[in-house]
Order: C-alpha cells, then sequence, then structure tokens
C-alpha cells in the first residue's frame, strides 16, 4: 500500500516538474518567430501538459475504459463543433 | 459482485447504490460526465476565438502583446502547483492522512487566491490601460475594432475561468470543512477524488488559455 | 373479469405533506413535479398558438401590431421548445421508467434529479416574467444583430431563463448516462434493455454534449447586449453568422432531443400493441445511437441563405440526406413489428399509429429541405413551420400522449375513460392535419413566416389552419380532464393492464417507492411476448 502511494507521489512530482518545464518552454518559445509554427508549437505542448494532468493527476490511467470513452467523447464533440464551423469560415473565399 | 457485507451502512452509503466501491465509481463517473459538458461550453468560447484570429491574426497579436506575460506565466505555473498539491490532498485522503489532507486542501485554496489575486491585478491594469471594452476602450486606430474582440474574448474567457475557481474554491473549502469534522476516510474519500477531478479541469483550461491569450505573435518587436 | 385492487403501499401514499413531494428524491415523484411543470408551460405556449391563429385568420394585421406579434410566436417558440418538448419525454417518462425498465432502485444521483426539477422551474418562472413584463421580439432562434443591438425588449432574462433550464436537461442527461451505464440489474445487459431506454441514452448524449455550446452561445449574446463587445455585430467587426453556427449546434440536437424519445416511447406502443418483439432490435438501437451522432453533424442546413460558404452548405446538405437513414430505418422496422402481429386498436396504439404516419410525413419533407436547391426557395416560408410541426406536435406529442396514456394505469394504479380517449385521439388526429397540412401548400406558394399579415389570395388556407387549430386545441384539453377526473373515480389499473412484456409492467401499478421488492434477475429478452403470460385484464371505465 505504501510503495503504491509513494510511487504514485513520485509520479506526481516528476509530473508537475515536467508541468512547469513545458510551461517555461512555452512561454519562452513565442519570442522567437517561427512563422504558422509558433501556434502549432503552443497548442502541442498545451496538449502535452492537459494530457499528462489527465493521465496522471485525475488518475485517467487507472480508470474504468467508460471514462476514456467519455473522455474521447469529448474531445471528439469539440472537434465536431470545431471543424465542421472552420469548414465554412475557410472555405468562404474559395471561388 | 462486491464482496462487502451487504449490511454495510457507512452513514454516507446510499440506498440505490450496490456498495460504497459502487458509489464511488458511479460519482467519479458523474463528475467526469459533468466535466465534458464543460468542454464544450468552454468549447464555444475557444471556437469563438479561433474565428477571430483567423479573420484578423494581426490585431490579435497586437492586442495580446498587451498582456503581462508575466502575470499569465506565474498563474500558469501557480495553477500547475495547486493540481500538484490537489493530487497529494487526494494521496492523503486516501491513506486517512487527515492532518495532511487539509493542510494540501489549504496550500491548495491559497494558491488558488493567488491566482485570483494576479488575476485582479491584471484586470486593474487593464482597467487604467483603457483596455475594457464599452465606451472607453482605447487601441491604436489601425485594430481598434478587431482588438475590442479580442479583449472581449480575452475577459469573457478569463472572466468565466475565474468564476469556475471561485467555485473550486467554494468547493474545496467544502471539502477542508468536511476533512476537519473528520467525514473523510480511507474509506470515504470520493469527495475529495471528485472536487478534485473539478480543480484540474479548471487548471487543464487555463492551459490553454495560457498560450492563446498571452503569447500571440510575441516575436513581433 | 377479476377484480383488482391497489396495494396498500406505493409512492404516492408512502408520505404525505408538500414537503415530501418538494423534497423527494423518488424519481418516480419528480416525474410527477415535472408533469406538472411542463402541462402548465404547454398550456402556456399553447395560448400562444391560439393568438398567432387567431391573427392570422384574416389577412390583415388587424389583431395585434406586428411587434406583437413578434412576440407571440417568439414566446410560442420559446416555451414550446425550450418548457415543453425538449423536457416532456424525458423528464415525465424517463424519470419514471428508466430506472424501473433496468431493475434498478433509483437513478445514480437523485439529490440532483430534484434539483434539476428545481432548475427547470426557476428558468421557466424566470422566461415568464420576461414575458409578463413585456415580452420578447426577436423568435426563439435569437438572431444577432438585432437580439443584441436592436430589439428593446426582454432579451437577457429570456436568454437566462433558458441558459438556467439548460442545466437541467444537461444534470437530467448526466443522470440518465451514468444510471443506464452503472446500475443496470443482474442479467439486464445491453441486448436486452427495452428500446425506450436505447432511445433516452440517446437523447441523454445529445442533452450532456450539445446543450452546454447553447448556454455558452446565451451567455454570450446577454454579454454582447451588456457589454456591447462585438462577436456577432458586424459594425463592430464581428460576424452574425458565428451566432447561427454556435446556435444551431446546439438547436439542430436539440430537435433529436425532442424525437427520439418519442421514437422510444413508439417502439414501446407498437411492441406492446402488436404483441410482439420490436422487427429488427438491434437496428432500431442502434439507430438510435447514430441518429444522436449523425444528428451534431447536419447543423448548417438552417444556414444555407445565410452567407455561408458554397462548400460548407454541400457538406451539410449531404450529411443532411444521411441522418434521414436511421429514421427511415425505424419506420419500417415498427411497420414491419405491425406485419403479422395482433394488432389492438387501444388509445396509446392509435398515437403511437399516428407518430408513424405523420412523422413519416414530416421527415420526408425534412429530405426537400436537405437540398440545397429547394430549401432557398421555401427556407423561412410556412413550408419549414409546417415541417416542423409535423415532427414536433403530429410526432412528439403524439407520441407523448400515447406513452402518457399507456404507463398511466402504471403511475396513477387508475384506467382513464377509453371512449373519450380515443375521441380526443380521433380529435387530435383531424385538428392537427387540418391546421398543419394547409401550411405546407401556403410554404410552397411562397407565404412567408413570422409576419402578421399576408397577401389576400393565402386567406383561406389560412382559415383551414387557424380552424384546425382550434380542434386541436379541444382535442389536448379533453384528455387532461379525464386523466384528472380518473386520478380520483378511475378503476383500479392492476399491476399489467395491457399484458405488455416490461420490468415495469412486474411490478406494481403504482409501484413501490424502491421499485421492486427485490432486485430483479433478467434472464429474457427484451418484448419477449411468446413466453409471456396471456391476458391484458381489460380496462375500459
Amino acid at each position: 500500500m505504501s510503495t503504491e502511494h509513494a510511487s504514485s507521489k513520485r509520479a506526481y512530482y516528476t509530473v508537475f516538474l515536467v508541468l512547469l518545464v513545458c510551461t517555461y518552454v512555452t512561454w519562452q518559445i513565442a519570442y522567437f518567430d517561427l512563422g504558422p509554427l509558433n501556434t502549432l508549437a503552443a497548442l502541442a505542448i498545451a496538449v502535452f501538459k492537459a494530457t499528462l494532468v489527465v493521465l496522471f493527476f485525475m488518475h485517467a490511467r487507472s480508470s474504468p475504459r467508460l471514462t476514456w470513452i467519455v473522455i474521447a467523447a469529448g474531445l471528439f464533440w469539440l472537434g465536431i463543433l470545431l471543424v465542421l464551423t472552420l469548414s465554412d469560415y475557410l472555405t468562404r473565399l474559395w471561388t | 459482485m462486491p464482496d462487502q457485507p451487504a449490511a454495510v451502512l457507512h452513514e454516507h452509503f446510499a440506498h440505490q447504490f450496490e456498495s460504497l466501491d459502487h458509489q464511488k465509481e458511479v460519482s467519479l463517473l458523474g463528475m467526469w460526465v459533468f466535466l465534458v459538458t464543460e468542454i464544450l461550453f468552454f468549447g464555444g468560447l475557444f471556437l469563438t476565438y479561433t474565428v477571430y484570429r483567423h479573420m484578423y491574426p494581426s490585431a490579435f497579436a497586437a492586442a495580446s502583446h498587451e498582456l503581462i506575460v508575466w502575470a499569465g506565466t506565474l498563474n500558469t505555473a501557480v495553477l500547475i502547483t495547486s493540481s500538484l498539491t490537489m493530487a497529494l490532498a487526494v494521496a492523503a485522503a486516501q491513506a486517512g492522512q487527515r492532518r495532511a489532507l487539509m493542510a494540501f486542501l489549504a496550500v491548495t485554496m491559497a494558491l488558488g487566491c493567488v491566482f485570483l489575486g494576479v488575476k485582479a491585478f491584471e484586470y486593474y491594469t487593464e482597467y487604467v490601460e483603457r483596455h475594457i471594452p464599452g465606451h472607453g476602450f482605447q487601441f491604436e486606430a489601425e485594430y481598434a475594432q478587431p482588438a475590442q474582440i479580442f479583449f472581449s474574448l480575452y475577459f469573457m474567457m478569463t472572466g468565466l475561468h475565474a468564476l469556475h475557481m471561485i467555485i473550486g474554491l467554494g468547493v474545496m473549502a467544502v471539502m477542508f470543512w468536511l476533512s476537519w469534522r473528520g467525514t473523510i476516510t480511507s474509506e470515504y474519500s470520493s469527495p475529495i477524488e471528485i472536487s478534485g477531478l473539478y480543480w484540474h479541469f479548471v487548471d487543464i483550461v487555463w492551459i490553454f488559455l495560457f498560450p492563446l491569450l498571452y503569447l500571440v505573435g510575441r516575436h513581433v518587436h | 373479469m377479476t377484480t383488482t385492487t391497489a396495494p396498500a403501499r406505493h409512492y404516492i401514499n408512502d408520505g404525505y405533506g408538500i414537503r415530501s413531494w418538494l423534497l423527494t428524491r423518488d424519481h418516480k415523484r419528480i416525474a410527477l413535479l415535472y408533469l406538472a411543470g411542463v402541462t402548465f408551460f404547454f398550456f402556456i405556449g399553447g395560448a400562444f398558438a391560439v393568438l398567432i391563429r387567431l391573427e392570422l385568420a384574416t389577412p390583415a394585421g388587424d389583431l395585434v401590431s406586428d411587434e406583437t406579434y413578434n412576440k407571440l410566436f417568439t414566446m410560442h417558440g420559446v416555451m414550446m421548445v425550450f418548457f415543453f418538448l425538449i423536457p416532456a419525454i424525458p423528464a415525465v417518462l424517463g424519470n419514471f421508467l428508466v430506472p424501473i425498465m433496468i431493475g434498478a432502485k433509483d437513478l445514480a444521483f437523485p439529490k440532483v434529479n430534484l434539483a434539476s426539477w428545481y432548475i427547470y422551474m426557476l428558468g421557466g418562472l424566470f422566461t415568464l416574467y420576461a414575458l409578463v413584463s413585456g415580452g420578447v421580439d426577436t423568435g426563439w432562434t435569437f438572431y444577432t444583430p438585432f437580439s443584441t443591438v436592436s430589439s428593446t425588449t426582454n432579451v437577457i432574462p429570456t436568454a437566462l431563463g433558458i441558459f438556467i433550464t439548460g442545466f437541467s436537461s444537461i444534470l437530467t442527461g448526466l443522470n440518465f448516462i451514468v444510471t443506464i451505464h452503472r446500475m443496470r440489474a443482474p442479467g439486464m445487459t445491453w441486448s436486452r434493455l427495452p428500446l425506450f431506454l436505447w432511445s433516452m441514452y440517446a437523447t441523454s448524449l445529445i442533452n450532456v454534449l450539445g446543450t452546454p455550446v447553447l448556454a455558452i452561445t446565451l451567455l454570450l449574446v446577454a454579454a454582447e447586449r451588456v457589454f456591447r463587445f462585438g462577436f456577432f455585430d458586424p459594425a463592430l467587426g464581428g460576424d452574425p453568422v458565428l451566432f447561427q453556427h454556435l446556435f444551431w449546434f446546439y438547436s439542430h440536437p436539440a430537435v433529436y432531443v425532442m424525437v427520439l424519445p418519442a421514437m422510444g416511447v413508439v417502439s414501446e406502443l407498437v411492441a406492446a400493441g402488436c404483441r410482439k418483439p420490436v422487427f429488427g432490435y438491434s437496428f432500431v438501437a442502434v439507430a438510435s445511437l447514430s441518429i444522436a451522432v449523425l444528428g451534431f453533424l447536419v447543423w448548417g442546413h438552417h444556414m444555407f441563405v445565410a452567407g455561408v460558404s458554397v462548400y460548407s452548405a454541400l457538406i451539410f446538405s449531404i450529411l443532411s440526406f444521411l441522418v434521414a437513414i436511421p429514421s427511415a430505418i425505424k419506420v419500417f422496422n415498427w411497420t414491419a413489428t405491425m406485419y403479422r402481429g395482433s394488432v389492438s386498436w387501444e388509445t396509446p396504439m392509435l398515437y403511437a399509429y399516428g407518430f408513424i404516419g405523420l412523422f413519416t410525413i414530416g421527415g420526408l419533407t425534412g429530405l426537400f429541405l436537405a437540398a440545397v436547391g429547394l430549401d432557398v426557395h421555401v427556407t423561412d416560408t410556412y413550408f419549414i413551420i409546417a415541417h416542423f410541426h409535423y415532427i414536433m406536435v403530429g410526432g412528439t406529442i403524439m407520441a407523448y400522449l400515447g406513452g402518457l396514456h399507456f404507463w398511466w394505469p402504471k403511475l396513477s394504479g387508475r384506467l382513464y375513460n377509453e371512449g373519450l380517449a380515443k375521441l380526443s385521439a380521433g380529435i387530435i388526429f383531424a385538428g392537427f392535419n387540418l391546421t398543419f397540412f394547409p401550411q405546407f401548400v401556403l410554404g410552397y406558394l411562397g407565404m412567408p413566416r413570422r409576419y402578421h399579415a399576408y397577401p389576400p389570395e393565402f386567406q383561406v388556407l389560412n382559415v383551414l389552419s387557424s380552424a384546425g387549430a382550434s380542434i386541436l386545441g379541444l382535442g389536448y384539453l379533453i384528455p387532461m380532464a379525464y386523466l384528472m377526473w380518473s386520478l380520483r373515480y378511475g378503476r383500479t389499473a392492476g399491476a399489467n393492464p395491457w399484458g405488455a412484456v416490461g420490468l415495469e409492467w412486474t411490478t406494481s401499478s403504482p409501484p413501490p417507492t424502491e421499485n421492486f421488492a427485490e432486485t430483479p434477475t433478467v434472464t429474457w429478452k427484451p418484448y419477449d411476448y411468446e413466453h409471456a403470460v396471456a391476458g391484458a385484464e381489460g380496462h375500459s371505465a
């Protein structure tokens, strides 16, 4: 029992440090001109951070499969909202 | 089937469940489903942001420049730390460590207050610089209209996020009180876990708000 | 004929006094609280409909001013959509039946269920306040920038009222999803679930995934009105079409929230009314889920003339054709169920057959509208109004009434007067078609919607429609009377007056608070009429 707790606590601290490092990187990388990659990098790092929080802090790793499906459904539906709406905005100027 | 005796009558056991474990599992699932609704709720704002950033990229960059980057970065670190302490609070609850639980909850709440304090400072600065949308709004003429849209989004998104933080603080206060009363035990730690899920979600929203609001086109000048 | 006696202790007499009702956690009592609420709001929405049809009986705009007329159709839409059609079947029949049909003692979160009712009533009363203190004139669709900039009416209280009520849908949906996943009795596998539950599950998915977007959209409208943000105001660099994307992302799936539960009811009615399993059970179940998912992919068909990109319109058009397929599968399967079934003509079944016919007409006209080329001619005309009323009224309301009649003996322990019930069903069917069929013609001929005056050549059809509306209104009043009368004077129902198969028919009428004396273990297929004990006990009062 205590080793389980100790290892999960170690995981928490590790994830915490990684999250701080990622925050620092996000901040610093913004000052370099990478063109469209700026936004992509910022979002990619944000997604990575969020994934860590979900997997470790929110215990998704040890949650039942149904929890995974619920999370996936939420993200997928957000995707529908964004993609189908942008299908209008991104094609308005097409001839 | 659970191997707890049928007469497990923990005072917080609800009769429609088979066991405390069943109750905890179902309650956690309920919170996850609720968080999905929150994803879609904030999602509408993220969509609005995406559309207008696509329409007015330069104005968004110019407006984003006006935000206080160190405050945003600091707040990101503050929230990440509060997620750590929240996770440690849950671990303490599951291990039945009442004092550690209360300590971690208190630190989490303190960090939440720090976040709100920094936010208040930022809002005040934006007020002074006349970046609050409406009659008094001022911005360089070339980008004034879309910059106002940016700031409208900024206030809506961070405002709604702050509201969720405040609700989170309320929830944590209740959790603190329950821990203090001894209601939370290693057997019955689900309220802490469920509240923790909510708190982490609020953190995740900020993780996305930070680069999208504060770091647009920062490489310019 | 055997005499039946009501059980000594059941959920209605298990605790007296107003506190035992207003603080109840029993899903069955909460269902009745909702029944009161939705009925109240239905008649308010109906009153607005009466005024609308009264105005439209003559071509001149002579009953009310154009501004008042705008308020009439707005409030009619708001009341009917948000406070009747969306909650009715899920919150009344769903709340009552979901735990019983899966063999559970209650929903997963009973206190949340009660909170849902209070939130619903709070939102409704908020909106009612907005109504009596001046009304709203934006249409239930709140299009911008009129709603955010120009309208001088009570947009914000109405938007907030709907916002509040939205949480009721979200929490009920959450409750149903978790309950159906995790609270089923032993042996109640997914493939043994009654189709009503598949529909409630699919509906709950929509409620949980779609309503939050409406919530944020209404908040944005209110914020824009208060703070002049400019998200949807072209004068400030905003795009009004963005509002429409956000609004319809919810409001199109919302129509499936309105029709999926109705389809679930119809599946139950057809199975019981034909004493046969529903043909193609798994297809119907999967069709329910498909409608829920596909329903989220088609919202742009409300915006073909709004200024969206033509490529986007094409995508939405194709997807809108696709979403008709699962609905069609259901209609085919219900029809196939009736084939060589022991078809009954009792009131609930009459409503079910009415649904099948009228929903088919409404649904087919939806296909006309999915075609961009046709839609641009009939959009914003009475063709659209007829289309959605065929589905909402000819479909959902008929199914709701059918379900209410079918399960009335279960929830009240009483039988209603079958003669009056059949009469009402006939009046409703006749009144409905007289009201709305002329509107298809009117729309096709070009009469626009949301106008309080029209050219004289449209009068005959409008008069027919208004006449139909009065008949329809009468038709709705009669069940109110005999159902309430039955509560006091109706014959005792007994556990299974229809001889139907389903867990709800194995417990007493009304059921005990904990639903079952012992948690059942399910070992039979759904609609297992082959092995069911024969014998409806007869039920004419």
